[in-house]
Parts: structure tokens; sequence; C-alpha cells
């Protein structure tokens, strides 16, 4: 639902990095997102593609997604499971008391940018 | 090819915004309440009814996000509070950017003490990203479910207040109170929550003591 503005925020913070290192090509950006963040990674995907284009510095930058899994702990019986199948209810001893402990990370998790002989000016 | 970590959160330049947006409006003593809902929860007859009520004693703004606006400026503006209109660029959710920009003229007037942000209507999005505001308030209506907490759990947990409205129309729907509350709770146990109807006033006294 909200991935354009997720994008606009990713390039936000990648033009700043730029700015600090100096950088006028950023070739891939790895993003990690847990499996409930809210954000789609195909929505992401086709947010980015449409993006990347109107700046000069990520214009032929690749989005690469890697998933984190959700994983919840139940309070009760100590046990964790997986949070997509199961959501708020533990499988194990039907408990309510339970919370999330992975999966809902948004990150940037790092870039890959032109040696700096490579970087074309 | 050179890799360059950064393992950044996304959230995390709107966090600083935020921050810096909600030190300065604690400074101001200005309260600056970020209103989240679903459509049709009530959100403009709440926010009415404590105009009337509070208007006296507080001087009141609703700032609005321009898309999916459902709190009429009109109606708002009769009642003796001023509105204000935010631009999110046709995002679904206010950030703390987009709520600073809006709310400058105001910090540097200093007319205003109490102001209702009414984020955009849906329980996702708006709750991802800090607005800056003092208070998040989160209204539910009776009519919406007592399930709302176990779907979107994300909501209640970032909210300091809840308000249950449309407590008038308990007895048409299937809806417990004590339940709700309870799962309220499981998820936030410092949250404050109050069930009112603005149509009959009922628990409206409570409600507005603690906003005064």
């Amino acid at each position: 639902m909200h991935e354009l503005g997720v994008t606009f925020k990713i390039i936000d913070d990648l033009k700043e990095v730029a700015n600090e290192n100096e950088l006028v090509e950023i070739q891939k950006v790895v993003i990690c997102l847990g499996e409930v963040s809210t954000v789609i990674p195909e929505y992401l995907h086709d947010c980015w593609k449409w993006a990347r284009k109107r700046e000069p510095l990520l214009e032929n930058c690749e989005l690469e997604i890697e998933p984190i899994k959700a994983i919840t702990m139940c309070g009760d019986c100590k046990k964790t499971y997986e949070t997509v199948k199961y959501a708020k209810i533990c499988p194990y001893c039907k408990s309510e008391n339970t919370w999330l402990v992975s999966g809902n990370q948004m990150m940037i998790k790092e870039i890959e940018v032109p040696e700096p002989q490579e970087q074309s000016m | 090819m050179k890799v360059i970590e950064l393992n950044k959160t996304i959230t995390e330049s709107n966090d600083k915004d935020a921050a810096l947006l909600r030190k300065e409006l604690k400074e101001q003593q200005m309260e600056l309440v970020n209103v989240m809902s679903s459509p049709g929860s009530g959100k403009t007859t709440l926010l009415s009814r404590m105009i009337q009520d509070m208007g006296d004693k507080r001087q009141i703004g609703v700032m609005e996000a321009d898309i999916a606006s459902e709190v009429d400026a009109i109606r708002i503006e009769k009642l003796g509070a001023k509105a204000i209109q935010a631009h999110t660029d046709g995002m679904c959710h206010m950030d703390a950017g987009m709520t600073a920009r809006a709310m400058r003229a105001l910090l540097e007037e200093k007319s205003l003490d109490l102001i209702f942000l009414e984020n955009v209507g849906n329980l996702i999005c708006p709750a991802e990203f800090d607005t800056g505001a003092t208070m998040n308030m989160m209204i539910l209506s009776v009519p919406e479910g007592d399930d709302k907490p176990l779907k979107y759990p994300l909501m209640f947990e970032k909210s300091d207040v809840l308000v249950i409205t449309k407590m008038d129309t308990l007895e048409y729907f299937d809806f417990d109170l004590e339940l709700c509350c309870e799962r309220v709770k499981r998820l936030n146990p410092k949250i404050k929550i109050f069930p009112v109807s603005a149509k009959t006033g009922k628990g409206m006294t409570e409600l507005e003591n603690f906003m005064l």
C-alpha cells in the first residue's frame, strides 16, 4: 500500500549517502524486508523501476530484496513459530500471549558502487 | 565493484525529523494529536464535539491530510476551530516532514495550543511513520468490530489513547467491549481507553478532562 512512500524514503537516504561519499552512481541496493513489514516486494520493485529513472544517481541501480522470516514468540510455552502461518495464536498451546520477535524490519543493508577508477564522470 | 554496508533502517531519517518536531512542539507547549482511524469511524462527529466542549479552554486547530479527507473544514471552522491543510503529495500516510511543513507557520504564530492531525484513513500505513505528534490517538468505532486489535496490532501498539466511538450503537452490534479492551491492553498495557458516544455525550467528559 505505501510502497511508493517507502521508495522515496530509500531514494532520499541513498542520495544522502551518495553526497557523504561523493558517489555519482549506485549500481545496486540491497533491502532487508520483513515478511510482515507491510511492504509487498513486487510492488516495491515496480515503484523502484519507475522512480529510479528520475534520479541520475540511480538510473541503472538494481534493487535486491532479502526477505526476513517473521517469527513470533509465545510467552506461555516459550516456543517460537512462523507468524505468517499461525498469526497471533500459538499453534502449540493456543495462547494469545505472543509477540513478534522478527519480521517487521525495513532496512537498507548495503549498496554496490563502481570502484573509484571505474566511475564515469 | 565496491560494497558499502549501510544497515540503515528506512524510517530512520523520518524518526529524526519527528523527534525534532516533537521537541519544538513541547517547547512551545503545543499539543499535536495524531488521529488515526478507518474511514467512517466518526472522526468528524467526535472532533466537532470536542471543539464545542473544549473551545473556551483551548485554542484548537484541525489539520487535514489532502487525500481522503473526511473532516469537513467548513463545519470545523463554524465551530470556532482553525482548519489547516497539509499536503501528502498523494501518499497514504503523513510523515514528519509533511507535518512539520504544515506546522511551520503555526509554530511561529503560537496562536493554537491543541491541534488534531487527521491522518489518512487506514489502519496500516499511518502506524508505520512517526508524524512528530506529541500524542497518538486511535479511533475505533463499535460497528468496526472488537477483533480489530487482532488484525491491525501495530496501530494499537503505537497509540497512547484509544477512543471507542459510537458506544450508543453497542446493543445492535456483536461488540464485546471487555474482550476488545483486553486484546488492546495485551498489545499495549499503557494505552488509555475511552469508550464514548459523541452523539449522546456519554464518556466525553472523561476524554476531555484527559485532553485538557
